[in-house]
């Protein structure tokens, strides 16, 4: 191997290619350095833990900025998101992979694919004039209603139905990250060997028992993994969240009030911020976006490493 | 036969119909949970067509947008600063990610390849908003202002992981006898690459481009602080640049009916745009060398 390098213009090449590549990692690594370095104004003002913990996001009187209620946000929406979309998924997966006829298959595969292209601001945008309200005329307004006249405590949780909240984002971004956890759930399925199935079988299982019993087990962490590659889309989907969550403040603390995210509010009030501090606050939100993006992600690697090796070793 | 066995076979006649209405039951749930994730897209897609389609017309394409509350007009600011934007983030991301992707695939004990894999991987999963940021701090600080240029970093940004991905996977598809073949002859490595392995996955190389691009196109929140938007065509890359996901969101939370209607058929250019380079990324990949 040693002597491939030794002629002169490999030598060149490769270190050539070597500059290149090493600006792709200084840009991860600048992107690290460079959140933090932006955010650590508010960061030092607060301390990391009060930052992250402060309930407090009050850019105009007090100057006080606290990002758990975009943390909260960001972990509600995007955990009742993947739970919604989870099923569906795995059903389509199961679906295109094992049941439908060949042509059938292709559909739900290009369905699948069209998905993942649609960019995020159509579905903002279906978001703000179809389902948001349809969610505040069909389903707010009438429990609103009822509970006026039967339950008057539950009022002020309910708030004020605009249409524009957690409800509806959750709902948009369950529906966007199917493709994320279906794709890789239908390549684990399509990856356990056909002598699994063919052994279930011979010994007189139905389909849904090959599946549960022979494929599923061996499927599992790839299944898995999507759900986390999911999971990670959903953690920095900004533009169909900004769209329709309504943006509050406040503690998201029903399922259809008004909330933010922590991308939603670095895109809402990004251009807004005049003051240093603010604008530091904002970086420092992306800096924990950073590192709740990265821990999703590894988590997701990782399972889809040891799920290889496992398939492998069936083979 | 034995009266027992009689019974033995009722009792397992009975509990092969439970399976087999276990069975029934699981597939029609498995059909449900299939239309189910679907529902939405085919709602989004059809609302889509439906709205977009009336405001599509020639001006859309040849006019720059009418100011707010005027009627008419059209977004070919929005469409030329898509490209614009866009075209040179692939610029800036090329080098850098093929230069990765390469060095991955054809140096395998490169010592640096288990670092730069790592924190590609680490870029590819990160949310497209950050990047944004990045080229905010980057280009917009030290610059002084909003900029098309900063946005074309931004998306550069974005695709730099894609393409160094995309890149790796086709090339170690590659058969290395090629690369046997041309070291046999006595070229160099750094020949072999260029001049057999580089060609040979021409096309797979040019999808992985398209689909960056496609990726790319659809972006609005990497460039609402760094290309910002313009309301008439702009072609220096150092000003504000509108681009087609970005005038989306400004019409969609506008109140005028107008730019509602041409929120729509914007979504509906933008998606053609993104299909169409996604089908000529198929149909390169199809194509055999």
């Amino acid at each position: 191997m040693k002597r491939l390098y030794t002629h002169f213009g490999d030598r060149i090449f490769a270190w050539a290619l070597l500059l290149l590549a090493l600006g792709v990692a200084a840009l991860a690594l600048l992107m690290a350095y460079e959140l933090y370095q932006g955010g650590s104004l508010a960061l030092k003002r607060f301390g990391l833990l009060g930052f992250a913990l402060g309930r407090e996001w009050d850019p105009v009187i007090q100057k006080s900025f606290g990002a758990w209620p975009y943390i909260l946000g960001t972990v509600i929406v995007s955990l009742s998101a993947l739970l919604l979309s989870f099923f569906p998924a795995l059903a389509a997966a199961i679906f295109a992979a094992e049941y439908a006829p060949r042509w059938l298959a292709q559909v739900i595969n290009f369905l699948l694919d069209l998905m993942a292209a649609v960019p995020s601001v159509v579905y903002g945008l279906w978001g703000i004039f179809v389902l948001a309200p349809w969610i505040r005329d069909q389903v707010q307004l009438p429990l609103y209603m009822w509970a006026a006249e039967h339950a008057p405590w539950l009022v002020p949780i309910l708030g004020v139905p605009t249409g524009y909240g957690l409800m509806t984002a959750v709902l948009i971004l369950a529906s966007m990250i199917v493709p994320y956890t279906a794709a890789l759930a239908r390549d684990a399925i399509a990856l356990v060997p056909k002598e699994h199935r063919e052994a279930a079988y011979a010994l007189g299982a139905t389909r849904w028992e090959v599946m549960r019993m022979a494929i599923l087990p061996l499927a599992r962490g790839g299944i898995i993994a999507g759900a986390f590659l999911a999971l990670a889309r959903a953690v920095g989907e900004t533009m169909a969240v900004t769209m329709v969550i309504g943006n509050s403040h406040k503690l998201p603390y029903t399922l259809f009030g008004g909330a933010a995210t922590m991308p939603s509010v670095i895109a809402n009030e990004f251009t807004e911020a005049v003051e240093d501090l603010h604008l530091s606050a904002l970086i420092a939100v992306g800096f924990l976006l950073f590192w709740v993006s990265m821990a999703v992600n590894f988590a997701a690697a990782y399972i889809l490493r040891r799920q290889e090796r496992l398939v492998k070793g069936v083979l | 036969m034995l009266p027992t066995g009689n019974l033995r076979s009722l009792e397992k006649n009975l509990a092969l119909r439970a399976r087999y209405r276990k069975e029934r039951f699981m597939m029609a749930l498995v059909g449900l949970g299939t239309g189910l994730a679907f529902l939405i897209l085919l709602l989004v897609l059809a609302y889509a067509l439906s709205q977009g389609a009336g405001a599509l017309n020639l001006d859309f394409f040849l006019k720059d947008m009418r100011p707010p509350g005027e009627t008419g007009g059209g977004l070919r600011q929005a469409i030329v600063g898509t490209l614009i934007v866009d075209g040179l983030g692939l610029l800036i991301a090329l080098p850098l990610g093929l230069a990765a992707g390469i060095l991955l695939a054809e140096y395998p004990d490169h010592p640096v390849n288990p670092y730069l894999r790592l924190l590609s991987d680490t870029l590819n999963g990160m949310p497209a908003i950050l990047f944004g940021l990045l080229a905010f701090i980057l280009i917009v600080k030290p610059m002084g202002g909003f900029s098309g240029l900063s946005g074309a970093f931004a998306l550069g940004f974005l695709m730099i992981p894609i393409l160094a991905r995309s890149t790796e996977g086709v090339l170690s598809l590659v058969p290395k006898e090629i690369r046997e073949a041309g070291l046999a002859l006595g070229l160099p490595r750094w020949r072999v690459i260029l001049s057999l392995v580089l060609p040979t996955a021409r096309a797979g190389l040019i999808t992985g481009v398209l689909l960056a691009f496609a990726r790319a196109a659809g972006e609005a929140a990497p460039l609402l602080f760094t290309a910002f938007g313009s309301p008439l065509l702009e072609l220096n890359p150092l000003k504000p640049m509108d681009t087609l996901p970005l005038r989306l969101f400004a019409f969609a939370i506008s109140p005028y009916e107008d730019w509602h209607r041409q929120a729509w058929a914007a979504g509906l250019v933008l998606f053609g745009l993104i299909t169409l380079t996604s089908l000529l990324a198929r149909w390169a990949s199809r194509r055999r060398f």
